[in-house]
């Protein structure tokens, strides 16, 4: 049989999947002992022990100085960036996106700014949202948003300004007006491809939010791991991003649950 | 009788490519007339002037003797090959659009006492079209054909004053469309339509037809090959069928539809003049 044509069954499918996982680790885990077997003292590739210690401390324990709990704070930090950052961005997206995409003269009129918007590298922008907005947790969610938002309304515009012109017509013939024709045709058609932007959008979104927590933080998973660095803290590097992996899988995995459950017409006959 | 739908002296170009020219035609009401042609002949170029879709480069047309604006509105219902129904709504609300959108101008949603009565009168007309219990599906759950009989009963619940089909059938295997054939002509009948389709089967035109007219360049230049347009080359009215005599298609093959014409005397070729 051709490996084109070969279905692999859910359970084989979830087993597969995570043979490569267990072989990074079993490798990670050799190449951390025989470190170790030559210097106990390794920092750069620690043992599972080491990090279990380390991360003991950042979970269960309130830190001296300022009396948190670092990796909860530091998660609630980032994650209420990055939602802000995710939020605001989906809301423009829609509403521009919408708008841009159906509505012929608000393409021509704005259609050539939000391209240019787009194409400016954001970090590039980063020392005008600090000085505009001061070092707080403005300038962060803006970076987040000036690095998504625009390629979220691009996308949104296009599935809009690329639905079928009969589609469109046909509202019209059945007396629908323009607002009625956003409201009830284009508005739902974009919702499925909102969230598909979303998910998209979130790998950027964690690289902004990093970048801004790496630079200007007091707190912060991002800012966590570039604290640390400086002492060589594998044993707590390794855990955070392994944290945020999760993190973003498990936003991810809802994003896809949602659009599922709310937009069943659009994942056709696989629901 | 004075005409439904009148063209006069319609001309489509697209820059230099003259598509359509000198269309003069008077369609009246409860006529059924098919169109057909060789493809890039303007048979869908006619539609969407007549649709409002597009504005014709020259020329008037006039529904109830007023001049059409070149846009869409209710009083011209259309079916198109494919995208017609709208994917994110139920069988049900697809039906049920038409009537949200005129009773319901800021939230496009009804209500209480006016939604039952619009639900109401969506399932008799998803019954008519034979959808009465599919009232819950979504067009992805749905064959072509269904499809298309969902697209039929949402044009005709707005009671447009001509329905506009534009291959409404092309993509359907000959069972299921002998099938929508029976289906058109009933709802023809039923509601007093006046139809324009536009096909590429020769025998779905004059099965179903009163009128067929054919569309195709009336002289070619070598040199200038977009220089002509197309215009009606043929208009063939079939007197045997009437709104309420027509009987169910037959299916005839063209020629046999042909033949029998030819006998009665009917037919009226006049390629000079179009009409």
């Amino acid at each position: 049989m051709r490996w084109v044509n070969r279905r692999i069954s859910r359970t084989n499918s979830l087993l597969m999947g995570l043979i490569p996982i267990v072989l990074l680790t079993v490798l990670y885990l050799v190449l951390a002992s025989e470190r170790h077997a030559l210097n106990p003292a390794d920092k750069i590739l620690p043992l599972p022990g080491a990090m279990a210690d380390a991360m003991k401390g950042l979970i269960f324990e309130r830190d001296r100085l300022s009396g948190r709990y670092l990796f909860w704070s530091d998660t609630l930090a980032s994650l209420q960036r990055l939602g802000l950052g995710l939020g605001i961005s989906t809301l423009s997206a829609l509403l521009v996106g919408l708008l841009l995409g159906i509505l012929p003269p608000v393409r021509a009129t704005f259609g050539m700014l939000v391209t240019g918007i787009a194409v400016i590298p954001p970090i590039a922008l980063l020392p005008i949202l600090f000085i505009a907005f001061g070092l707080g947790e403005t300038a962060k969610v803006a970076l987040i948003v000036i690095g998504i938002a625009p390629v979220m309304i691009r996308d949104v515009a296009a599935h809009i300004g690329a639905l079928p012109r009969e589609t469109i017509i046909k509202a019209q013939t059945l007396g629908a007006s323009t607002w009625q024709l956003i409201l009830r045709v284009a508005l739902p058609q974009a919702m499925p491809r909102l969230i598909h932007a979303m998910r998209l959008a979130l790998g950027p979104a964690w690289v902004f939010l990093i970048s801004a927590e790496a630079i200007a933080s007091d707190i912060g998973l991002g800012y966590r791991i570039f604290l640390v660095r400086r002492y060589l803290a594998m044993d707590v590097i390794l855990p955070y991003v392994a944290w945020i992996a999760i993190l973003a899988a498990t936003i991810d995995f809802l994003l896809v649950y949602l659009s599922r459950r709310m937009f069943a017409w659009a994942h056709g006959a696989d629901r | 009788m004075s005409a439904l739908l009148s063209l006069r002296d319609i001309w489509v170009e697209y820059g230099e490519k003259v598509v359509l020219e000198r269309i003069n035609l008077d369609i009246p009401e409860g006529a059924f007339v098919s169109v057909v042609g060789p493809s890039g002949a303007g048979k869908s170029s006619l539609l969407r002037v007549v649709l409002g879709q597009e504005a014709p480069t020259r020329g008037v047309i006039s529904l109830d003797g007023e001049a059409l604006k070149p846009e869409c509105g209710p009083d011209r219902g259309v079916v198109f090959q494919r995208y017609s129904v709208f994917s994110h709504l139920t069988v049900l609300g697809n039906t049920v659009f038409g009537l949200e959108c005129a009773q319901a101008p800021f939230s496009a949603r009804l209500f209480g006492a006016k939604k039952r009565a619009a639900m109401a009168e969506a399932e008799e007309m998803l019954a008519a079209v034979g959808l009465g219990d599919a009232l819950n599906l979504y067009p992805a759950q749905m064959s072509g054909g269904m499809q298309q009989r969902l697209a039929i009963a949402q044009a005709l619940i707005k009671r447009p004053r001509i329905l506009l089909l534009d291959e409404p059938f092309g993509a359907l295997d000959p069972g299921i469309r002998a099938d929508m054939h029976k289906l058109i002509t009933r709802l023809w009948q039923d509601y007093s339509l006046t139809v324009i389709m536009v096909t590429h089967d020769i025998n779905e035109a004059f099965s179903l037809g009163t009128r067929v007219l054919t569309l195709d360049k009336w002289r070619h230049d070598p040199h200038a090959p977009h220089r002509y347009g197309a215009r009606v080359v043929y208009d063939l009215p079939l007197d045997r069928k009437t709104q309420s005599s027509a009987e169910q298609p037959e299916e005839p093959s063209a020629p046999a539809a042909a033949d029998s014409m030819d006998k009665s005397g009917s037919v009226t070729i006049d390629e000079t003049n179009n009409n």
